[in-house]
């Protein structure tokens, strides 16, 4: 056990660093993450947010460090964990529907050989109406919008029940109306005391959506809750000299305060 | 002339391979479409997993396995054709190949396509040379290696029948007991990989059964085209539904048909080679799938599109009709009388051919008379059609220009789109959100003739 990263975290990050084709994405990374926040990660493309969430649950090979859940491995925490990857990291033309998709997320507790059966679905069927989009169950995933196809990952990651949620941009190209929705959801985990982690690229929604903030570029520039770490001078550090987007956000930074 | 006797033999021949006579004529045959049923199956999970061109590397490199294989056993004095032994060999080589590309895609930034073609490429080169090698040992003919190249169908034996029927079995098992575990794999791995499924494990578990049917196949369909009997069933049984068990049934079903096609050819022209009729059979099955398939088809879509036209060509015309008795009448109330075709045809710039064809079209449908004196009239019918359309149309370009902000002056060719496709719940909700009761109201912009 480290001293530095006690197991009432949920999400400790000690020394990591990961690297493609040995060019490192991210550099020395420590976080401890508290439990029941609803957290950003932000930074500019190519800061390794992604990298980070998928090194955390190890779908690439970390070059060094390592990543504790509540002070455990992940794959013995794997139960305590749900992922909603990026929309684009998946065929939406694959034949399955938007209810076969949800059932997805009860294949681990169900086990192997196992087949489908009526409480499965009436999980997943729960879950897209809490999304609100159960009447669309039985469409075929290619027919949906951007929007329904992220709520349908969305009512994946709800059905598997956890207790930290990943989740890769969730925001990312989807309509207003959905938006609206998606917060509203991870709010609600957030008050039945989850701990929400999320990928995102919105500057001027960061202080009104997250009460704890990562901001990441290849290192964590600066991490902690909201109002301390949204500040000028860490988003500076964060974006360096490529952004010109600090005036477009000076207008989100004085409505921090308020 | 054809002589009683030569049509007696072939009839003969027919009715001995249609019902199955005759011992090698079932062999054959019954092999063939097992063969068929085992590779849709398979064929549709490679397809879906997106490693088609990987099962076409492994089928290649099989080719050097059996050359291989036929030299070792002819060193070791057993005939160099003892078939599990040739079968082993070019499981070995094939399984090399598809190694050999996961290792360059590992430690090389080349991309996909690049490695497998090398190594698909490469390992058929090899096992050319070193089949004319073997063709040098003395004492031994190794002919008939060559037919594992394009396929054989005479040369197959009672063990290629037991070998099929056991891939058959197997790949059934398989796909019944683990149809979630890949599913979840060919649709997101990644996913499955966090859940912790082994999707290492379930890919081998899928690339052995491919091999599998790659190399229980290579005596009958040959290592060339056993990759379009994988595939090709799978991608015609897409185009005919949405779901995944059905598409495995379908597919396992096209392909028993391919094989059972191909094999019954070659039983009766002996002449021509049973993997290229099976591939052509598989193909001719595609082609109508891609045109009439009523999920994904061609034909569909295209009469989906062409109904779709012809209800906005009608509307245009009831429309139009209503905006010109508008425009003569003011908008009090409304009048239905006969108005020039001529004014009509200004309305929209219609020419004289577009406009007598909806004419006919919404003369048909009982919207508008025809008037002896040339005028066009609206029919009752057709006058309440038209108020509908024409209401539809301005609520649409209501709600763009309070709700969307959209100037005037650009909501007309918008909701000239939309119009047609504004489902009856979605125009009460457009009533609704702008708070309208009136059944036809006025245009929110200077209507332009």
């Amino acid at each position: 056990m480290r001293p530095e990263h006690p197991p009432e975290y949920p999400l400790a990050v000690h020394d990591l660093t990961v690297a493609y084709h040995r060019k490192p994405v991210l550099w020395d990374l420590d976080l401890n993450v508290p439990e029941g926040k609803l957290a950003g990660i932000v930074g500019p493309n190519g800061a390794g947010k992604s990298t980070l969430l998928k090194a955390c649950l190890d779908l690439i090979p970390k070059t060094s460090g390592e990543v504790l859940i509540y002070g455990k491995p992940y794959e013995e925490q794997r139960d305590l964990i749900a992922y909603v990857p990026q929309r684009e990291s998946v065929d939406w033309d694959f034949p399955v529907s938007a209810l076969d998709v949800v059932t997805m997320g009860t294949y681990r507790k169900l086990g192997w050989f196992k087949r489908v059966g009526r409480q499965q679905k009436q999980q997943a069927h729960e879950a897209l109406e809490q999304v609100g989009i159960g009447h669309l169950a039985d469409r075929q995933i290619s027919q949906l919008s951007g929007g329904q196809q992220q709520r349908v990952f969305l009512a994946r990651a709800l059905v598997q029940d956890a207790e930290i949620y990943f989740m890769d941009e969730p925001f990312a190209a989807v309509d207003a109306a959905t938006e609206q929705a998606i917060i509203e959801l991870l709010q609600n985990l957030n008050a039945r005391g989850k701990t929400v982690l999320c990928v995102h690229h919105d500057l001027a929604t960061v202080s009104r959506y997250f009460d704890h903030l990562i901001l990441l570029n290849m290192r964590i520039v600066a991490s902690g809750p909201t109002p301390e770490t949204f500040t000028r001078e860490n988003l500076q550090k964060t974006y360096g000299g490529k952004l010109n987007l600090l005036d477009d956000v000076a207008e989100a930074l004085k409505n921090v305060g308020r | 002339m054809w002589d009683v006797s030569v049509i007696a033999e072939l009839g003969s021949a027919l009715t001995e391979t249609l019902f199955l006579k005759g011992y090698n004529t079932r062999l054959v045959v019954g092999g063939v479409t097992f063969l068929g049923a085992t590779a849709g199956l398979v064929g549709s999970f490679l397809l879906l997993r997106k490693q088609s061109l990987l099962g076409d590397a492994l089928s290649h490199a099989t080719l050097p396995g059996i050359g291989i294989a036929f030299a070792i056993m002819t060193a070791m004095g057993i005939t160099g054709k003892f078939l599990p032994g040739l079968l082993l060999g070019a499981t070995i080589t094939g399984l090399l190949g598809v190694l050999l590309v996961l290792a360059i895609r590992r430690t090389t930034r080349l991309k996909d396509d690049a490695a497998m073609g090398i190594v698909l490429s490469v390992f058929f080169g090899l096992g050319i040379a070193i089949l004319r090698m073997v063709q040098q040992i003395p004492g031994q003919s190794s002919a008939g290696l060559e037919s594992f190249i394009y396929g054989k169908t005479a040369s197959m034996v009672l063990l290629d029948f037991w070998l099929i029927t056991g891939t058959l079995i197997a790949t059934t098992i398989a796909t019944l007991a683990l149809l979630k575990e890949l599913t979840l794999l060919c649709f997101d791995s990644n996913f499955a990989s966090t859940e912790g499924w082994p999707t290492l494990w379930l890919d081998i578990i899928l690339m052995a059964l491919v091999t599998a049917v790659t190399v229980v196949g290579l005596q009958s369909v040959g290592l060339i085209l056993i990759i379009a009997f994988l595939i090709t069933p799978a991608t015609a049984a897409r185009f005919w539904t949405n779901k995944l068990t059905h598409i495995l049934v379908l597919a396992a079903l096209i392909g028993a048909i391919s094989g059972w096609l191909g094999a019954t050819a070659s039983a009766l022209l002996p002449g021509l080679p049973a993997g290229a009729i099976i591939v052509i059979a598989a193909a001719t099955i595609f082609l109508f799938s891609m045109i009439f398939g009523t999920a994904r088809g061609v034909l569909p879509r295209y009469l989906r599109h062409l109904k779709l036209q012809k209800k906005v060509g009608r509307q245009h015309i009831l429309r139009s009709t209503y905006e010109i008795l508008e425009d003569t009448q003011g908008v009090e109330i409304l009048k239905n009388i006969p108005i020039p075709l001529e004014a009509l045809r200004k309305h929209r710039y219609w020419s004289k051919g577009e406009l007598s064809k909806l004419i006919r079209q919404a003369h048909a449908e009982d919207h508008i008379v025809r008037r002896p004196t040339g005028e066009i009239c609206l029919s009752e019918s057709g006058f309440g059609e038209a108020s509908r359309i024409t209401r539809n149309h301005r609520l649409w370009e209501m709600y763009l220009i309070t709700h969307a902000d959209i100037a005037p002056s650009h909501v007309d060719r918008d909701a000239d789109m939309v119009e047609h496709l504004l489902e009856p719940e979605i125009v009460r909700e457009l009533e609704k959100a702008l708070e309208l009761e009136k059944p036809v109201i006025e245009s929110p912009h200077v209507i332009t003739t």
